[in-house]
């Protein structure tokens, strides 16, 4: 860096240390959240990925079912296939453990086969365990990871209780899986041993097949393809890979955002802190342009101070945003309590390109901030500029047509498709109303002038005077507030909006008093009939509701949907958002209801017919309504119980939701419900209890969400501050004045005062006008296309009106104190200087 | 009309050397009085002094008989409003106002209705030559101009005491003479106690008095400078 560079320009930012510094906390917390996320996510994908990676093995294909698993004579069928060199079959299951909240993925394996395929998951049995220990069906061998979760001793003999329907069973726990790593948590087991405990006698869930040599993969993959039963299909093992990380994808790139918005709230806080800094030193640089220096020169100047101050602002970020996913590790897991990784414990990494690159994004901030101010500064002339200190270069003209054009652009984006999952258009369209907001400011900020005038107090004339004849200086101070808030108030929206659709949906989906449940559904637990009948036998009961769970494959390429059987047969037993409830007519299809996300990802309406993979058979359902869930966001299809167990057999039940008699008192219900299964087996919620601990899931998982939003406001005070700081320095000569001219101190504080609440008005009006228009592309576009659910539109108005009160009134104080260092100055000494 | 004695002044506050002490001065209305002086002898401090804008350290201030010095910040602030007028080397003019609103300035300051206001301010800047160019903006005036301006807005509300420092310091000498007739034949006009406070000694020349000031009071002139 050049002398004059070093002392003229970065070393300017010495010179308004307040400024300098929250431009660079800025970035530093936009870099950071970034790159946090990223972190965290990059850590979880990774280790999930390697999680699939152990469990295929050297596998070139495998053959991947429903959760409930599918006939195990197909690998009988695959094993001798020609192309194919060895086969391994997998029962993959989620033991419930008796006790506890969490389940274990247990993998039932042909001890036989995993050298060949799979040598990662050999069990190695403990010491003064026999050789073939693997092969007993009660014992039980655990990764480093589920005896740590577990808080099992490996040298020690133990004993593992599991749960199968409502029955305990005791496992040994006789070695480990060393090949599986440390981030994994899982066990293994025979597989005949597994099918029996679990109750899936002849079933798998997966065949991990190696090719002959020379036999080429997709050739191979469509032959095998072609064997396989409906809801059953073959994939290449990075394809498996590649659907878990598009699970998270939509989540992943909506966090990244945020941050990015976060960013660009910084990129506005340079701007404002370069450009009245740049209207200040109008002397300074019109002094060095006749000294001989020349356009270009001063141009480079201030882009390295802003530079400068996002390479700061970038490496903080930096050291911040490690620190930031230490705690969300520590806090809230891998998956920043989404629940998109279960069974993974991530390790944080240092990734020295991902924090380059990061830092860089500061730098960019910094200089994006600095380009316009540089520009204008550079544009000056000379002669001017020395002579008067004009504010000319704060001029501001209304852009009416450039905000007409983003307002038109946002609409027809809104309008568009996602592309992979990702709602990129959506977020473009954020990006338009944010600019359009920002285009429409001068205009505004002139027709504010235009409020009626009166014959109101001094100060109220002057605040409206310079309001009107130099808006750029509250163009200036005020784009960061209106960024800030836009922010903030289209994620308070946002949220109010999902929480309240939410707290509907779940008052609608839990009409009963208690619901029972032996296993989350997807865990090893279930009731049958016989369990039904005790309850039943009970007194009290009034009537039950089975519900059962199933996964099913509907298309390859899909992640599995979720199959819901239970009654219905009322208007109100789901939250339709199209079609109706009906029965099922004589010799047509039976009807089926769909979530809003099946209807998105399958492109599918009320009337359609779906196949539905059921047990090896295909059934066709008719589409008989849409409706909203959100509690499975890779869909779920609805069909009566009735129905489904005339088609399947299956008398599995994963929850009974229990009404009470008149006067029955469910406490004591629920005692003797646990009395019944014992309380290490079954769990017993009451609707209310399911509904707050799902609102606290909600609120937890919304936590980086409402962290963001507060940043965003610190980010929007700190500019609308250091802008009146600027501002007010740069006008000790006008105050001066005034104080000769008979103002008094209170009455210039005032003055200050009222023209930070009129440029904050104007900033939170705007600000929210767009925050509204955000929310609903949010609401209508983004979280649509991202997540598949649509939410009732909910404005939180008491919230938001105590929210932009405060804001304005702070920014008044915040324009006042500014002001009171700027007073500080003796008038006489002030009206001395040169204006 | 405006009446000093034995002003003192100490150099800073702590120092025990008087910047100036027995400083006498009467100035009767429509009068208009030149103080001339080095540089650093206090010309403005004293200039200050007269407007309550820096503290005294001895001696009295009466204007039309009633007596200031020692009246509090705020007291002075709403006295220089009704009976000050103020003009200043650097013009001070405020950029988003316009000429009319920038005149009006002192008289929204007293509270007059913002179109009444903009009738007077009107019509004096017809005096000061600038009557066409009542709703145009500071930006766009030569310094001779925004000066008219400054006169037109020192004089708008009538005020007892008009005071001026180096008014003509950053106009050429074309410009100077014609800005200063103006302001003196304005202050003559409206009655007011005019103190010019300037280094050059054709500007002093044109005021009906000139008083050199010293660290011991104020002095008529040797008979060169006079």
């Amino acid at each position: 860096m050049s002398l004059p560079l070093r002392r003229l320009f970065v070393a300017g930012l010495r010179r308004r240390p307040l400024g300098a510094s929250l431009s660079l906390l800025a970035i530093a917390l936009g870099v950071a959240l970034g790159l946090a996320v990223q972190l965290i996510h990059d850590a979880a994908l990774d280790e999930f990925g390697r999680g699939l990676r152990l469990l295929a093995g050297e596998a070139d294909l495998q053959v991947v079912g429903p959760r409930e698993g599918f006939d195990d004579a197909l690998y009988a069928a695959l094993a001798v296939r020609p192309e194919v060199a060895a086969a391994s079959p997998v029962l993959e299951v989620r033991a419930r453990l008796p006790g506890h909240d969490d389940s274990l993925r247990v993998l039932g394996v042909d001890i036989f086969r995993l050298p060949a395929v799979q040598p990662a998951l050999l069990p190695v049995p403990a010491e003064g365990v026999g050789q073939f220990a693997a092969l007993e069906p009660d014992r039980i061998f655990l990764s480093a990871a589920a005896a740590a979760a577990l808080g099992l001793d490996m040298e020690q003999p133990a004993r593992l209780p599991v749960q199968s329907g409502v029955t305990e069973h005791v496992l040994r726990v006789s070695g480990g899986v060393p090949g599986a790593g440390s981030g994994q948590a899982l066990a293994v087991m025979d597989l005949a041993g597994a099918q029996r405990l679990f109750g899936h006698v002849g079933r798998i869930t997966r065949i991990e097949l190696r090719l002959h040599a020379g036999v080429e993969r997709e050739t191979a993959r469509r032959a095998l393809g072609a064997l396989l039963p409906p809801g059953v299909e073959v994939l290449a093992p990075e394809s498996a890979a590649a659907q878990a990380g598009g699970v998270s994808r939509a989540y992943r790139v909506n966090l990244g955002m945020l941050a990015a918005i976060a960013l660009l709230t910084g990129v506005f806080l340079v701007f404002s802190s370069q450009m009245l800094a740049v209207a200040r030193r109008r002397q300074e640089f019109a002094f060095l342009r006749a000294l001989g220096m020349t356009r270009a020169e001063l141009r480079r100047g201030l882009l390295a101070e802003g530079a400068a101050l996002g390479l700061l602002g970038g490496m903080a970020g930096v050291l911040l945003g490690h620190g930031l996913a230490a705690l969300a590790f520590r806090l809230v897991g891998g998956d920043l309590g989404a629940g998109y990784f279960d069974g993974v414990r991530p390790v944080l990494r240092f990734e020295p390109w991902l924090a380059l690159a990061h830092g860089a994004l500061g730098v960019a901030a910094g200089l994006a901030g600095s380009w316009i101010p540089a520009r204008d500064a550079a544009r000056l002339v000379p002669a001017r500029a020395l002579r008067a200190a004009d504010e000319t270069a704060l001029e501001a003209h209304p852009r009416w047509g450039a905000c007409a054009f983003c307002v038109v652009a946002a609409v027809l984006l809104c309008a568009l498709p996602p592309v992979g999952g990702v709602p990129v258009a959506g977020y473009a369209a954020v990006a338009c109303i944010l600019a359009a907001a920002l285009f429409a400011l001068p205009g505004v900020a002139a027709l504010a002038v235009r409020l009626p005038a009166g014959s109101g107090a001094v100060p109220w004339r002057l605040a409206r005077a310079r309001l009107g004849a130099a808006p750029g200086q509250i163009v200036v101070a005020v784009a960061g507030v209106v960024a800030s808030v836009a922010l903030a108030v289209a994620m308070a929206i946002m949220v109010a909006a999902f929480r309240v659709s939410l707290d509907d949906w779940l008052a609608r989906m839990l009409p009963a008093d208690l619901y029972l449940q032996a296993s989350p559904s997807a865990a090893s637990g279930y009731l049958d009939d016989e369990a039904l009948a005790r309850v039943a036998a009970l007194p009290g009961i009034a009537a039950q509701a089975p519900i059962r769970a199933r996964q099913l494959r509907l298309a390859p390429g899909h992640a599995p949907v979720t199959l819901l059987a239970r009654p219905i047969s009322a208007d109100g037993d789901l939250p339709l958002v199209a079609g109706r409830i009906a029965a099922a007519r004589p010799g047509a299809d039976p009807p089926v209801w769909i979530s809003e996300a099946v209807a998105d990802l399958f492109e599918l309406d009320v009337g359609d017919t779906i196949d539905v993979p059921l047990d090896g058979r295909l059934l066709r359902f008719e589409v008989a309504g849409i409706w909203r869930d959100y509690a499975r966001q890779h869909g779920a299809l609805a069909v009566d119980l009735e129905t489904y167990r005339a088609l399947s057999g299956d008398r599995r039940v994963n929850d009974l939701a229990i009404r009470l008699a008149p006067q029955a008192d469910a406490a004591r219900i629920a005692e003797a419900l646990l009395d019944l299964f014992g309380e290490r087996t079954v769990r017993v919620s009451s609707a209310g209890e399911i509904r707050a601990l799902s609102l606290r899931i909600f609120d937890r998982s919304f936590m980086v969400t409402y962290l963001m939003e507060a940043v965003a406001v610190l980010i929007g005070l700190a500019g609308i501050a250091t802008s009146f700081a600027a501002l007010a320095s740069a006008r000790r000569r006008e105050f001066g004045m005034l104080r000769h001219l008979g103002f008094t101190r209170a009455e210039v504080g005032r003055l200050l005062a009222l023209e930070g609440a009129l440029g904050a008005m104007l900033g939170v009006a705007l600000g929210m006008l767009a925050g509204g228009a955000v929310a609903w592309v949010l609401v209508e576009v983004i979280n649509r296309q991202s997540f598949h659910w649509s939410m009732d539109f909910h404005v939180p108005v008491g919230g938001l009106a105590i929210f932009a009160a405060v804001l304005i009134a702070l920014a008044a104080a915040a324009a006042r104190l500014a002001g009171a260092h700027a007073m500080r100055t003796a008038a006489v000494r002030a009206v001395r200087e040169d204006w | 009309m405006l009446e000093i004695r034995r002003l003192a002044k100490r150099a800073t506050p702590d120092s025990p050397v008087p910047l100036f002490e027995g400083v006498d001065l009467h100035i009767a209305a429509g009068e208009c009085v030149a103080i001339i002086g080095e540089s650093g002898v206090g010309k403005s401090t004293l200039l200050n002094c007269l407007a309550g804008l820096e503290p005294v350290d001895g001696g009295s201030i009466r204007l039309q008989g009633q007596e200031l010095a020692g009246l509090d910040d705020d007291a002075f602030a709403r006295l220089r409003r009704a009976r000050y007028g103020f003009v200043f080397q650097a013009f001070h003019i405020l950029p988003h106002l316009t000429l009319a609103q920038n005149v009006a300035l002192p008289l929204w300051l007293l509270g007059e209705a913002e179109e009444p206001a903009g009738e007077r301010a009107r019509a004096m800047l017809a005096r000061v030559g600038l009557g066409a160019r009542a709703d145009d903006w500071p930006r766009n005036l030569s310094g001779g101009e925004l000066q008219r301006v400054a006169i037109a807005r020192a004089l708008v509300h009538r005020p007892a005491v008009v005071l001026a420092d180096e008014p003509t310091g950053n106009l050429d000498p074309a410009h100077a003479g014609s800005v200063l007739d103006l302001l003196l034949e304005s202050i003559r006009a409206a009655g007011a106690a005019g103190v010019l406070v300037t280094h050059s000694a054709a500007a002093a020349a044109r005021a009906d008095r000139v008083l050199r000031l010293s660290a011991h009071g104020l002095h008529p002139p040797s008979g060169e400078e006079a």
